[in-house]
């Protein structure tokens, strides 16, 4: 019974729940297998937490023998990326720096997604600080991408995007600061929603740049993220950053019509640097919504060639900062030394890698006396420019268009040697963060074999629209429902 | 003042204050000082991972209360930055600060010394968390083999006070202290206990040739807690000053701190090593807005300030230095006026609270808020003079009894019999026996020797034990004489 729910989306395993055709515990045990099956290929996950997560299911079981009404994520298993913090588990951020810190306390998603009845099956790999877009930054790991295990998943939550695109979790959450949510969905095939800067909590969640970062989720199908929506998001009193914002019921978006609907195509991220078939693929996706009734005409955001030098500046100087706290006085690694300045030096020297030093550097750099003004204060004007060429797009059009990224997966390698080379592939999503607005990124193709994801992007708070028109295009396409071909499968998941 | 004959001192103060919110400034736990070391903390103070500041409005309040007794602008709109520097009692390495937009814009303050007022202006006024404290094995952090640090005081809301380079004298620089500690007292923002460190100073401080109008180099030290350091850390500095002036040299621009046990200022850091603190603006908290609502509701709380209190006390009658001494600490102030509301003679009651009731509660080394004697208590006693019941002498002693035992004045008056003696009847018979046991004063005060009464009055109360009427005595004795 486990192997046919393998591979199923939330909705449907909800289902399976309700009319008892599956207990939590068997779902899990399920999902427990799989994990250990394909995980040593695929390994998304840093900790696995099979004794807590039979035990959560066994209570949610209870709920069920007592006929108690289950809620939409009640006894599903799901993951959390390794920078949200879960009291009592090993939260590591995938870094040597927090390779044994355990939190005293739940980031509130954590305690959402606990409060909606959800199993946490484990932690994923990341790039160490969520700083990366491969995953091969993580202390621990190298995360593959199950399409081909030559390529990486993308990162930075390349552990969350590759749980659900090989069936390793129902679904899952990650960060994105600048792309780490949507970029791995694009990579791996699957739905990864950013939302609106300020819509879901950031307690908890551990900072790479306090300014840029949120939670979002990557599912198999658009119902299933506004459905995990539905338990993440809305205004938390011990998040400052965090919106006084009536949350709506984003389910009530996924209506098959956006006749009408219009959608700007920003010319701008249609440029140098984008993979001529990736583009192919994408005007492709933008004909079947024309297709499908959508009132598509093409726009500009002519501040976009500053994006990337301006969230480098911005998030790496909130970085500098928030990664300060790591000196070994408190918790994570130590290093021994005869002095306290010694003991910080050694302990950030040996406990950090190599990408989270330079972005330190670089951050620190920023903000310096003398040269604050030419970077981090024109970085913060440049940040202002960008969200108003999106609130001047947003005048004319419902929701914007692009490609998710530039190229789909490269290999393991390929960019990790040139820096510059992996920060310009984040051009068509820094932007978003930048201005706080939502985007999504759901499959629309594949090119060498490898999934591409269509990028839409809304006004503040606009999710709804953005799941409205996704949810069109997964129903009208098929590329949400192929899977990748992976070896172990067969032996706990017949259902291919 | 002038220095080394030469030389006019030049000083400006930072003036760091703890606020006595009851929870920290952006988490919720307590302030309390003391406590076992890292009991009063959580993820937030502690700089836990993912942890989140989350800004205690009644710190905005005190902020905003003590700004408003110090004649500062309100800024409508405010903001919080990173300070970022590196130390083990930061617990995140950076200290969530303001810098360029502070709550408090500019005020100030009148001093007097000897006799002159002097306005000190005040720059600005901003909010910041307070660090940790470490605990050293040994006297120093570098002559120790361990160090250990308490988080406790790590987010205690501070109240950051710059002042205007207004100061040119150490009496300044005192007066100005002491003028400010005693507003904030005033004001309930802070508890101003100097001893548990919960107001520290740091002095700016240079020389110029008498009549220059530009500033000399300064020097700042740092972290000093009692007026008393004050006052010899700034006679050493400007001395050392001057002797460097003299042999030809240039003070050099840095950061000194102040050996106590030593009485000299040594250097910290100068100028080349002073910490770039890379300040950026706050991004885990939202711009503070302040609409001048908020401001009208917290000028309704703001206590009557000394002066005020200073000038309605000379208004009913006391001197200058009476009320000045009546308003020094609010505490002595708050029990006069709480006494005064049940007595109403200003003058004795000041006499009363200045000289007895003070010199019990020194005697005792206990403050006023604890007294044993309440306000009102005092009140019935000193009511009980004026009715008559007992004499001045008598309510000395009514006084200490109260101390001791807490209780009311009436009630030790009639267990111990106290009561003055006014009927007539009994007095005379007393003054009769007085007058026929002495005969030759009696000869002398009729003989014109007026002195000669005052023995006479004397024996009668002695042989009342103190508690015959001394006026009604006067009369019946003058009559029976007569």
């Amino acid at each position: 019974m486990e192997s046919v729910s393998i591979g199923k989306s939330v909705s449907e395993l909800h289902e399976l729940l309700v009319h008892k055709d599956i207990s939590s515990a068997e779902l899990t045990k399920a999902y427990i297998d799989r994990i250990q099956a394909v995980d040593p290929d695929l390994q998304a996950y840093l900790t696995v937490l099979e004794d807590e997560a039979m035990a959560q299911a066994a209570e949610v079981d209870q709920k069920i023998a007592q006929g108690e009404a289950l809620k939409p994520l009640e006894g599903i298993p799901m993951a959390l990326k390794d920078n949200m913090c879960t009291e009592g588990i090993r939260t590591s951020c995938a870094s040597k720096m927090l390779e044994n810190f355990v939190p005293p306390y739940n980031a509130t998603v954590t305690n959402r997604l606990r409060a909606a009845g959800t199993i946490l099956l484990g932690k994923l790999n990341m790039d160490e600080f969520a700083m990366g877009s491969s995953t091969e930054n993580s202390y621990f790991t190298k995360t593959r991408n199950p399409w081909n295990l030559e390529c990486v998943p993308g990162g930075s939550s390349g552990g969350s995007a590759v749980a659900v695109a090989g069936d390793e979790a129902a679904f899952t959450l990650g960060s994105d600061t600048g792309g780490s949510i949507r970029q791995p969905a694009a990579f791996c095939g699957v739905v990864g929603m950013k939302p609106t800067y300020g819509a879901v909590s950031r307690l908890g969640l551990i900072a790479f740049a306090s300014s840029l970062d949120q939670i979002g989720p990557f599912t198999k199908t658009v119902r299933d993220n506004a459905l995990v929506m539905n338990a993440i998001a809305g205004y938390d009193a011990l998040d400052s950053t965090s919106v006084p914002y009536e949350t709506p019921d984003y389910t009530k978006f996924l209506v098959n019509d956006i006749k009408g609907l219009k959608i700007g195509i920003p010319r701008e991220y249609f440029g140098e640097g984008i993979d001529p078939d990736v583009a192919k693929g994408i005007k492709a996706g933008i004909q079947t919504l024309i297709d499908l009734g959508a009132e598509v005409a093409e726009c500009s955001l002519p501040h976009t060639e500053y994006a990337i030098p301006a969230y480098y500046l911005i998030a790496t100087a909130e970085a500098s900062s928030n990664l300060a706290r790591y000196d070994g006085v408190r918790y994570g690694y130590r290093a021994d030394s005869n002095d306290v300045l010694g003991m910080f030096k050694k302990t950030r020297a040996e406990g950090f890698g190599q990408e989270v030093k330079r972005r330190i550097m670089l951050g620190t750099y920023a903000l310096s006396s003398g040269y604050y003004d030419a970077y981090y204060l024109k970085a913060q004007k440049v940040r202002t420019l960008i969200k108003q060429d999106f609130d001047k797009a947003f005048e004319k059009f419902d929701v914007l268009l692009s490609p998710t990224a530039p190229t789909p997966a490269f290999k393991f390698g390929e960019k990790s040697a040139d820096p510059l080379a992996m920060y310009l592939s984040d051009i068509t999503t820094v932007p978003i963060n930048l201005a706080g607005i939502p985007a999504i990124s759901i499959p629309a193709g594949f090119v060498n074999g490898l999934p591409i994801g269509m990028q839409l992007m809304g006004k503040a708070f606009g999710e709804g629209a953005l799941y409205r028109v996704a949810y069109t295009f997964e129903q009208n396409t098929n590329y949400h429902s192929l899977k990748p071909n992976l070896s172990g499968e067969v032996l706990t998941c017949g259902s291919r | 003042m002038v220095v080394a004959n030469k030389y006019e001192m030049v000083c400006g103060l930072e003036v760091h204050v703890e606020l006595q919110t009851k929870t920290k400034i952006f988490c919720s736990c307590t302030t309390e000082f003391g406590g076992e070391q890292n009991t009063h903390v959580c993820p937030v103070c502690l700089g836990m991972p993912g942890a989140l500041p989350v800004l205690n409005r009644e710190v905005v309040n005190y902020a905003i209360k003590a700004g408003l007794a110090l004649n500062c602008e309100i800024a409508e709109f405010s903001k919080f930055d990173r300070k970022n520097y590196f130390y083990p009692d930061l617990s995140k390495n950076y200290q969530t600060s303001q810098f360029d937009l502070p709550i408090c814009g500019k005020g100030g303050l009148e001093i007097e010394v000897d006799g002159e007022k002097k306005w000190i202006g005040i720059t600005r006024a901003h909010m910041e968390e307070d660090a940790g404290k470490l605990v050293h094995s040994g006297d120093t952090i570098t002559t120790s083999n361990e160090s250990s640090v308490d988080y406790n005081r790590a987010g205690v809301p501070l109240l950051e006070i710059v002042s205007e380079p207004d100061m040119r004298s150490i009496p300044e620089v005192l007066a100005y202290l002491e003028k400010l500690v005693q507003i904030l007292e005033y004001t309930e923002v802070s508890d101003c206990r100097l001893e548990q460190g919960s107001v520290r100073f740091d002095i700016n401080v240079s020389l110029r040739p008498m009549g220059a109008t530009t500033l000399g180099t300064r020097t700042e030290t740092k972290n000093l807690n009692s007026f008393s350091s004050v006052r010899r850390c700034m006679e050493y500095e400007v001395a050392r000053q001057a002797r460097v002036l003299d042999a030809g040299e240039k003070v050099v621009q840095e950061t000194r701190t102040w050996d106590e046990g030593q009485g000299v200022t040594l250097t910290l850091r100068s100028k080349e090593e002073a910490h770039d603190y890379r300040y950026f603006p706050e991004p885990d908290l939202a711009p503070l807005v302040i609409d001048r609502e908020w401001v009208e509701r917290i000028r309704k709380t703001l206590p009557e300030l000394p002066e005020a209190r200073r000038a309605r006390l000379q208004a009913l009658g006391l001197s200058a230095y009476d009320a000045g001494v009546i308003t020094q600490a609010k505490a002595l102030s708050d029990f006069f006026d709480a006494a005064l509301s049940s007595y109403g003679d200003a003058k004795t009651l000041a006499n009363w609270v200045m000289g007895d009731v003070t010199r019990l509660l020194n005697t005792n080394q206990c403050s006023v808020v604890d007294s044993p004697i309440s306000a009102t208590q005092l009140a019935e006693l000193l009511g009980l003079i004026d009715k008559g019941t007992i004499s001045g002498k008598i309510a000395k002693s009514v006084l200490e009894d109260m101390y001791s035992t807490g209780k009311d004045a009436g009630v030790i008056v009639k267990e111990k019999g106290l009561a003055q003696i006014s009927d007539e009847g009994a007095l005379i018979g007393i003054i009769d026996d007085v007058i026929s046991a002495n005969p030759q004063s009696v000869e002398d005060f009729r003989a014109g020797k007026d002195r000669a009464i005052g023995f006479l009055v004397g024996q009668i109360m002695k042989a009342t034990k103190g508690q015959a009427n001394p006026g009604l005595v006067n009369k019946l004795l003058k009559e029976k004489l007569s």
